[in-house]
């Protein structure tokens, strides 16, 4: 290889500081690109909806005519259905995270299978789930298209988020404790319930939290079990039909009349500020449990 | 636990209720496990109750028509006389969706990730990491809202003559929708990267860009490819926003400009309407599903190979 020249590598030494600042701008570029499509998107949604906005919008059922229109029976479906789901998902998901972390001390063929399954179910597409729900729930179990078909089918599709948030919240937990509460006599059991999950508590209802607002935001496998976009009731039993706030969002987005699609993004503006809400408080919650461990 | 000092009250000798408690105890032992068992069984058991449902709606259909014909036709008309069931149509309309989604996702997704993880400041990552984590916790539905009344605009001004829903637009909004996760799955990869191999190619003179594009990123490659695969697999299985935005017509294409309809599309707009069970549209949502579920499937299988390639590479 021949030597270079004092000029030559020089010019190299400029060329390679060059493509270094240009590579560190692009990934800055791509940053900005990021955030401003953040900011771009809001804007938008801010800009058709928020002038729809008004007390009346949350007291009115979805009328015909989209003056009129309002979110109330959607609202009350999406809390049904948030409630319901966490009920069901929430002590089940604790309970499977509690077997896997701490009846389990060391790793079994079976609990590994059971990782696998929980792993493998979280990237199974959400509508999947909804064929779930009307095979089983609907059909089978006969619920028909109610809210119950609908809360179980959402339990199943948030469950392994539910498992798998538990289980890190469960592993923070220091050996110790455990140690400490089985030495003063404590079953197993008692070391479980009055030791390790209340001091996992923190981090389980972060993934409580987040298991809700995602049961709010997903819409594709409550269509398939037959939820509704145009409801003008409030639902009074689990065995009635209902609408969810983002399957409203959907049927205004769908109809062609120019006065819905306001509508739509006043209400995306109200389901995007209540997931929000329900994120910074996850958020809150786990910012406090970390300052205290 | 409050039966412990109630014994010691009665002196040395253990009474019977005490012995029979201790049994209580570990009879409840036992039943809290089973219980926690049988909740770790439930994924178990959805997972069999998708496979089970999917198989057994999907094998009626198939009994009544040829699987050959189901994955190599090339019209999907189900409600036409005589119906067409070839699903092609529809793989190609996910296909578009999802090329266009990893062609907005995967460039601007690892650079965000190099760009976390190698270049920015802490205070700026603290403002970076929550933006995308509300960019990732809007719901698929605003995605479809934003796509038809934000993006194809955008777009008919650069190509008037695109329809008003189209793969490209639906394309996109999947691409900004996956583009966070690929961020953070990206930045996660490269931090895991060890910092000696950092060090020692500065030591022998290399530039920042240098280090990041010829040693950190090759290092963390495979769970980087992991992060794509996983990406794609999330666009294959996106709804709502590709109902919206990218519409309804199954249509055999490779042209982004045009109206399609993917798998995930067909089987919302057939449930929209009251579907009756064991109807031939009831059992085509059931094939097209099954289709569904094992590409995203074979997908996530590929994407937990990679991952386990690179944690053996440095854990």
């Amino acid at each position: 290889m021949r030597q270079l020249t004092r000029a030559e590598s020089a010019a190299l030494l400029v060329r390679r500081r060059r493509i270094d600042q240009a590579f560190g701008s692009l990934c800055l570029v791509a940053a900005v690109i990021a955030v401003t499509i953040l900011f771009v998107l809001v804007g938008k949604l801010l800009a058709d909806g928020a002038s729809r906005i008004r007390p009346e919008f949350f007291t009115s059922f979805p009328m015909p005519k989209p003056e009129e229109a309002g979110i109330l029976s959607s609202i009350a479906g999406s809390l049904w259905v948030m409630v319901l789901t966490l009920l069901i998902t929430v002590p089940v998901g604790i309970a499977a995270a509690v077997y896997l972390e701490e009846f389990t001390t060391r790793k079994t063929r079976m609990t590994e299978f059971i990782q696998v399954n929980i792993a493998n179910l979280s990237g199974v597409p959400s509508i999947v789930f909804g064929m779930l729900g009307l095979g089983v729930f609907v059909a089978v179990m006969d619920l028909k298209f109610s809210i119950l078909a609908g809360a179980l089918t959402m339990s199943i599709l948030v469950l392994p988020m539910v498992i798998l948030v538990s289980q890190e919240a469960l592993k923070a937990v220091p050996r110790s404790y455990r140690e400490a509460s089985l030495a003063m006599g404590c079953t197993k059991w008692q070391a479980i319930t009055k030791v390790v999950v209340p001091n996992a508590m923190g981090g389980i209802l972060t993934g409580v939290i987040l298991a809700g607002s995602r049961a709010i935001g997903e819409t594709a496998p409550l269509i398939v079990v037959g939820a509704v976009g145009y409801v003008n009731f409030l639902p009074k039993s689990v065995h009635d039909r209902y609408t969810v706030l983002p399957l409203q969002i959907f049927d205004w987005i769908t109809r062609p009349a120019a006065g819905f699609k306001p509508l739509a993004a006043a209400a995306i503006i109200v389901l995007v500020l209540a997931l929000l809400l329900l994120n910074s408080v996850a958020i809150f919650i786990r910012a406090r449990s970390q300052s205290k461990a | 636990m409050a039966s412990v000092p109630e014994s010691v009250s009665f002196g040395g000798r253990l009474p019977s209720f005490i012995g029979r408690r201790l049994t209580l105890r570990a009879g409840q032992e036992l039943s809290a496990r089973i219980v926690c068992f049988l909740c770790a069984l439930a994924c178990v058991l959805s997972t069999i109750g998708i496979v089970f449902i999917l198989a057994k709606e999907a094998f009626t259909f198939f009994q009544a028509h040829s699987p050959v014909a189901f994955l190599t036709g090339t019209k999907w008309f189900p409600a036409a006389d005589p119906p067409e069931y070839g699903v092609l149509p529809l793989i190609c309309g996910t296909f578009l969706v999802t090329v266009v989604s990893g062609l907005v996702s995967i460039p601007l997704g690892l650079l965000v990730g190099v760009y976390l993880s190698e270049y920015a400041h802490f205070k700026v990552r603290k403002v970076l990491k929550p933006a995308l984590e509300l960019l990732a916790g809007i719901p698929s539905v605003v995605f479809g809202y934003l796509g038809l009344n934000l993006v194809t605009p955008l777009l008919q001004v650069f190509f008037p003559k695109i329809d008003a829903t189209n793969a490209l637009a639906g394309g996109i909004v999947v691409g900004i929708m996956t583009l966070p996760m690929v961020a953070s799955l990206c930045q996660d990869a490269i931090a895991a990267v060890p910092k000696a191999m950092r060090e020692a190619a500065y030591g022998l003179g290399s530039t920042k860009a240098e280090v990041t594009a010829k040693i950190v990123v090759p290092s963390a490659l495979s769970g980087i490819v992991a992060a794509f695969i996983l990406a794609l697999s999330r666009a294959i299985g996106e709804t709502m926003a590709v109902t919206i935005a990218a519409g309804a017509t199954p249509k055999l294409t490779f042209n982004p400009a045009e109206e399609i309809q993917t798998m995930t599309a067909y089987i919302v707009n057939v449930s929209k309407g009251d579907v009756s069970r064991g109807s031939p549209e009831y059992q085509t949502i059931f094939a097209v599903g099954l289709t569904l579920f094992l590409l995203t499937l074979a997908m996530n299988l590929l994407a937990q190979r990679f991952v386990r390639r690179f944690r053996r590479g440095y854990a």
